[in-house]
């Protein structure tokens, strides 16, 4: 076992796993983002913090998705650099463009970049809401963040920036992550790749629509 | 109708003495070349040149030229076996370039390719992979007589289209990771298809990643460039399977 888990397909199973793991991850909490749009009192989407902020969740569930992060991103780390050293000396001219697609090329800067995101993202809630424990109207804490005078339209567009980058990565990753488990052949993998760029484009919809709705129409 | 006549090209060709030596970018003209010359002539052309003015010709790899050896190489204007699509270096011509135009020639960049001379690289990584399990152990004898054994008609095709691969490296040489999954994914499959290279899958797809992993290729991350690039059109859907295999190879223990 211990050689399969060193091996470039095992590590990669890795990767591909935690992948779908946050792939649905990030599907939940479009769901409760999107109580904001159908409820504007927030009492929905108070509702479903309140529920996410239950023991059972914080305690069971949260560890877990944790360690998807941390296992994704270390084995993202270890194959990146690995993939540095096979080619010690770089060409002087490469022409990748019609041979590949850029998100395909860039999903560890993709990555990193969603990193930055989503740690500035935890101080903005995470922080205040689950870790202080001093708010009582986390309807109002989001969109506060959204309508602030003077950062509400830098807020806006950091996260209209960090969906847009979040879609470029799963549009890859989703059908990608199949392929690397070996559920992928000539048929197959024309419908992933569908699937895979229409689940992208709905996330990074998602998550681009509610900040603009929060910032222009709450 | 008559070719087309190249005026003037410049060909930027990487210089290294042997494989110790530091090698680098060197420029050379090029005149009056037809666009019916092959890439590998105006190479010969050019160096006829060279020699001519005492000095030393490029050196490259080629055999065939008529892109079945896998010999050729060549990492033409930023792409494995230059401009054009499903080809070895050896059956592209001339006419698809420009008049004036600046070629760069570089030879295939991978750890695992450690450079020769010039264009030269040493691809010996390529028969150790094979070496450690491309094979079917069992005399399976002469030619059998046809449909003694049945194989279906869809896995005798991808068996074959997965064996068109004449292991040149391109797949390699175009990776940015510099994985040879697709070298290897063929090799795996196109026995993996057939009943006599069945009995012994699992053992033969654990056994050729392992090579594959010591001999410091990089991991693949399905960008897809290498069938784009592969003279032979090989499928990353052999990719997906060589997963599948190692995958229940694994579990298999």
């Amino acid at each position: 076992m211990s050689s399969f888990l060193s091996s470039s397909i095992g590590k990669k199973l890795i990767m591909s796993l935690s992948g779908l793991f946050l792939i649905v991850f990030v599907l939940v909490h479009l769901v409760l983002n999107s109580f904001l749009l159908f409820d504007s009192t927030g009492e929905l989407f108070n509702a479903g913090a309140h529920f996410m902020s239950l023991p059972v969740i914080r305690f069971g569930l949260q560890p877990v998705l944790f360690g998807g992060f941390i296992i994704h991103i270390i084995y993202a780390i270890t194959l990146t650099l690995q993939n540095m050293k096979a080619r010690p000396q770089k060409y002087a001219v490469q022409n990748l463009g019609n041979s590949s697609t850029w998100s395909s090329r860039n999903m560890f800067v993709l990555g990193g970049l969603v990193l930055v995101f989503i740690a500035m993202h935890l101080m903005h809630f995470f922080v205040p809401i689950q870790i202080q424990g001093n708010v009582h109207d986390d309807a109002q804490l989001v969109k506060a963040l959204f309508t602030d005078e003077s950062m509400g339209l830098v807020y806006t567009g950091l996260y209209v920036l960090g969906g847009i980058l979040l879609g470029l990565h799963l549009a890859h990753g989703f059908w990608s992550a199949f392929q690397s488990i070996g559920f992928s052949n000539k048929i197959w993998r024309k419908r992933l790749e569908k699937v895979s760029y229409f689940y992208a484009f709905f996330i990074a919809a998602g998550f681009v629509i509610i900040p603009l709705y929060l910032h222009f129409f709450a | 109708m008559a070719d087309k006549i190249l005026k003037e090209l410049t060909i930027r060709v990487w210089r290294q003495k042997d494989a110790k030596s530091k090698g680098k970018l060197e420029s050379y003209k090029i005149n009056n070349i037809s666009g019916g010359t092959s890439f590998l002539e105006m190479l010969d052309i050019l160096n006829e040149e060279l020699i001519n003015k005492g000095t030393e010709p490029i050196a490259f790899d080629h055999d065939c030229r008529e892109g079945i050896c896998g010999m050729c190489s060549l990492f033409i204007n930023g792409r494995a076996h230059g401009p054009d699509d499903d080809i070895t270096t050896c059956q592209l011509h001339m006419r698809k370039f420009k008049e004036g135009e600046t070629i760069t020639i570089e030879p295939w960049r991978a750890g695992a390719f450690p450079v020769l001379k010039d264009l030269i690289v040493d691809r010996t990584a390529f028969e150790k992979v094979l070496q450690s399990g491309g094979y079917i152990s069992v005399n399976t004898g002469g030619v059998p007589d046809g449909n003694a054994i049945p194989i279906s008609y869809d896995d005798a095709e991808e068996a074959m289209d997965a064996a068109a691969c004449i292991g040149c490296g391109a797949c390699v040489a175009t990776c940015k990771n510099s994985s040879a999954m697709l070298f290897v994914s063929a090799k795996v499959s196109h026995l993996a298809k057939l009943p006599q290279g069945r009995v012994e899958a699992t053992r033969r797809a654990k056994n050729m990643v392992a090579k594959m992993d010591e001999l410091g290729f990089g991991n693949c991350t399905n960008t897809g460039a290498c069938e784009v690039e592969c003279p032979k059109g090989i499928s990353i859907a052999n990719i997906a399977r060589l997963n599948r295999e190692f995958l229940s190879a694994t579990i298999k223990e």
